[in-house]
């Protein structure tokens, strides 16, 4: 566990006999145990895939209100037993490595570049990374970026964002006048990927530009939605106080039952995307891409569109 | 999703309450059972009945934000010293041959299978810990040590014992079946032998288990799903095998020269669990004072009532927390019954609330030290096995008038009224 900046840590992990390993720039899904709970989250990786200690590095940013985040970055001890998925994503640089490139990264999106860095510095001649945070010191990474900087391994432009204002494409051709002539690797909140892509393609050069989304899609909770019960396909739009279990019943899917009360857990299936309800007490259970949580359909509601592998 | 044109259906808003989740009790009913006992809840108004609902509600609410990372720790730690406590005494039975080996494994062994069945395997399969998240220690993934597939288990004891408990007719877990613990079941003359078939059930409990979750007794009698029977069937079959193949060829075939020592041993291993494991369930339900319901009575059962019938219907036992343990904390079979599904290692400290809940609302809180309430489960098994009003002379009079009408009567006494069955006092 090394502290990064005020709200950012990272930490180091040894996997277990069974991991494959990574390519620089993957993500990894990490289960943790908050509160006794396992919780899955995704988080690149940033450790050279040729130390000798074969340890594996993610940097964590806590997020406000985030449970998982904030566990690791505050709470998280040494010794923890973590559990791993197999790497993942495609956010990595191609062979030979391309002679320009432009990392476009803001906030925690510095870590699957760093990932990418750390490996790949000596084999790339021209780097300009253009970062964006709050302020000088929540730079994650700061002094490791300076100093490669500093060593004339890379080009930095740092932009404080509390006192400089987000950066827009626009300002790109002053501070990047030749990005259109690189390779450029984005990664950070969805705003400003979305500019970045409507920019990019603009100037036709969409293939040029690689993003990393750290959440493709954001979960909303509500009142009802449409569930899919992704098996035996079939889409059911639910209102936010009949059980799921009832409305897949009545729309003809084959659903398993018991005491429809809430206590025989005879109902269980596995909830893969979406947010459910709990009718008993209102607690909320959500789960995003990659989890499999399983709930008891006869006392959950939708609250927010569902996958449910059935 | 895979099919990129998915069949779009709209579930109809109305919605028809098909269970006890969010249904009010609006006003008190009583079905009498044939007996003509009391209702013991009369006292009680629907508004009394909704307040109590609400506060087992909030009850729950509070163990439910309370649980956490502790109560995680606790079922590893305990599935940790399970594991180890098995695994150890298997070892030292390898050397079963010498006596004292003999008899510390296999104490060691029945204890860990006891652990096993009890307060891991019985409350892991009632979900108790799927809240943790965690893959292998889940109600949908969990196997045991036990004949009885968990699937199996699962249905006939979560979902039926569970939602029926105690509903003459309904609930099979009143003498399984095979025999008659209220004065409100049909006393037939195999009620009889009842007290050497339930000594002998103990004795092979789990394969009683295991043939009543098959329901091999409806199937006996030419009733219910041959198909689905014989895919259950086969299932146990296997299952056991895969028991005995453990306890009765490979521990024994690795331990040499200690071949049918530690045959002996596994084999005794598993009667005292049978044993125990019986008279810790005969305690549950079977013990005077637990009441009964009509099968009639839970037509539109609000959730309020169903708590009510779980409170009356069930018996604790009392004791320290290794008995607690050992017993899988189905000494605390009232809070169990009333929240299946909290971690069992939370029942001891909602059991106080609970007893002074029932006596705010003037209701029995059956509670008796493992001897008192196993004698007592004992006593009514051997009392009801001689119909209700049991004297030579009624019982010369029934064997004398035995009519083929009468034997009808008797069949569907539960349904009997005064009028259909003038006799309906000796039917019983």
């Amino acid at each position: 566990m090394t502290p990064e900046t005020r709200h950012a840590a990272t930490v180091e992990i040894r996997p277990g006999r069974s991991w494959k390993g990574h390519l620089p720039g993957q993500y990894i899904r990490i289960g943790i145990d908050v509160d006794g709970v396992r919780h899955w989250r995704a988080y690149s990786l940033t450790s050279q895939t040729t130390s000798t200690d074969g340890l594996l590095s993610i940097t964590v940013k806590a997020i406000p209100n985030g449970k998982v985040s904030n566990h690791i970055v505050r709470l998280l001890s040494p010794g923890t037993l973590v559990h791993l998925d197999q790497e993942s994503g495609d956010f990595v640089l191609p062979r030979p490595l391309p002679a320009r490139t432009l990392f476009l990264t803001a906030g925690s999106g510095i870590t699957p570049v760093m990932g990418l860095l750390r490996n790949h510095l000596d084999g790339l001649h021209d780097v300009v990374v253009v970062h964006s945070a709050p302020t000088r010191d929540d730079v994650i990474f700061g002094d490791q970026l300076r100093d490669w900087a500093g060593t004339g391994r890379l080009r930095l432009v740092e932009r404080y964002t509390e006192t400089e204002g987000i950066l827009a494409p626009e300002h790109l051709d002053e501070l990047v006048p030749d990005w259109r002539e690189r390779e450029a690797w984005a990664c950070g909140p969805i705003g400003l990927l979305d500019a970045m892509e409507s920019h990019w393609a603009k100037a036709d050069l969409t293939e040029r530009l690689h993003t990393e989304r750290f959440r493709s899609a954001l979960i909303t909770e509500g009142e009802g939605g449409a569930v899919t019960f992704t098996r035996q396909r079939a889409v059911v739009e639910a209102d936010g106080a009949t059980p799921i279990l009832d409305v897949g019943e009545r729309a003809g899917v084959l659903m398993p039952s018991g005491c429809r009360m809430g206590i025989c857990f005879g109902c269980v299936v596995p909830l893969k995307q979406g947010v459910v309800r709990d009718l008993r007490d209102g607690q909320l259970t959500i789960a995003a891409e990659g989890d499999s949580i399983h709930i008891q359909t006869c006392v959950s509601a939708v609250a927010g569109s569902c996958e449910i592998d059935l | 999703m895979t099919d990129p044109t998915p069949t779009m259906v709209t579930a109809p808003k109305a919605r028809r309450v098909s269970n006890r989740l969010n249904v009010v009790t609006t006003e008190r009913r009583h079905v009498p059972k044939p007996s003509g006992k009391p209702d013991p809840t009369a006292h009680l108004s629907a508004a009394d009945v909704e307040t109590l609902a609400r506060e087992l509600d909030a009850l729950r609410q509070e163990v439910l934000r309370s649980r956490g990372t502790e109560d995680a720790a606790y079922i590893r730690k305990l599935i940790d010293v399970q594991r180890k406590l098995e695994l150890g005494s298997r070892a030292v039975l390898l050397f079963s041959l010498f006596p004292p080996a003999w008899l510390v494994g296999t104490a060691g062994l029945a204890v860990a299978k006891i652990l096993e069945n009890m307060e891991i395997g019985h409350n892991v399969l009632h979900g108790q810990w799927d809240w943790m998240r965690d893959p292998k220690i889940h109600s949908a993934v969990w196997e045991w040590d036990h004949a009885s597939p968990a699937d199996l288990w699962k249905r006939s004891h979560n979902e039926l014992h569970h939602t029926y408990t105690n509903v003459l007719g309904r609930d099979n877990d009143l003498g399984y079946g095979i025999m008659r613990v209220d004065e409100d079941q049909r006393w037939v003359p195999m009620c009889l032998g009842q007290p050497l078939w339930n000594f002998i059930t103990a004795c092979f409990f789990q394969y009683a288990i295991a043939a009543y979750d098959l329901q091999l007794g409806k199937q006996l009698k030419s009733r219910g799903n041959k198909e689905q029977f014989h895919r259950d069937g086969r299932s146990v079959l296997r299952k056991i095998g895969r028991q005995m193949r453990k306890d009765y060829l490979v521990h024994p075939l690795l331990s040499g020269p200690s071949f049918f020592h530690t045959l002996a041993a596994n084999f005794t291993a598993n009667l005292v669990r049978n044993l125990w494991a019986h008279s810790v369930i005969m305690c549950g339900h079977f013990p005077e004072g637990v009441e009964t319901f009509a099968k009639n009575s839970i037509d539109g059962e609000t959730r309020g009532e169903w708590y009510l019938r779980q409170m009356i219907g069930s018996a604790n036992i009392s004791g320290n927390k290794a008995m607690h343990i050992m017993t899988g904390n189905l000494s605390h079979q009232i809070e169990h019954h009333l929240f299946p599904d909290l971690p069992s290692n939370r029942y001891a400290e909602i059991a106080p609330t609970i007893q002074e809940i029932c006596s705010r609302y003037g209701l029995s809180y059956t509670s008796g030290s493992l001897p008192r309430q196993l004698g007592s489960a004992w006593k009514q098994v051997i009392k009801l096995s001689l119909p209700n009003d049991f004297s030579i002379r009624n019982t010369a009079k029934w064997v004398l008038r035995r009519r083929p009408e009468r034997r009808r009567c008797i069949g569907t006494e539960a349904q009997a009224t005064a009028e259909q069955c003038p006799n309906i006092s000796t039917c019983k």
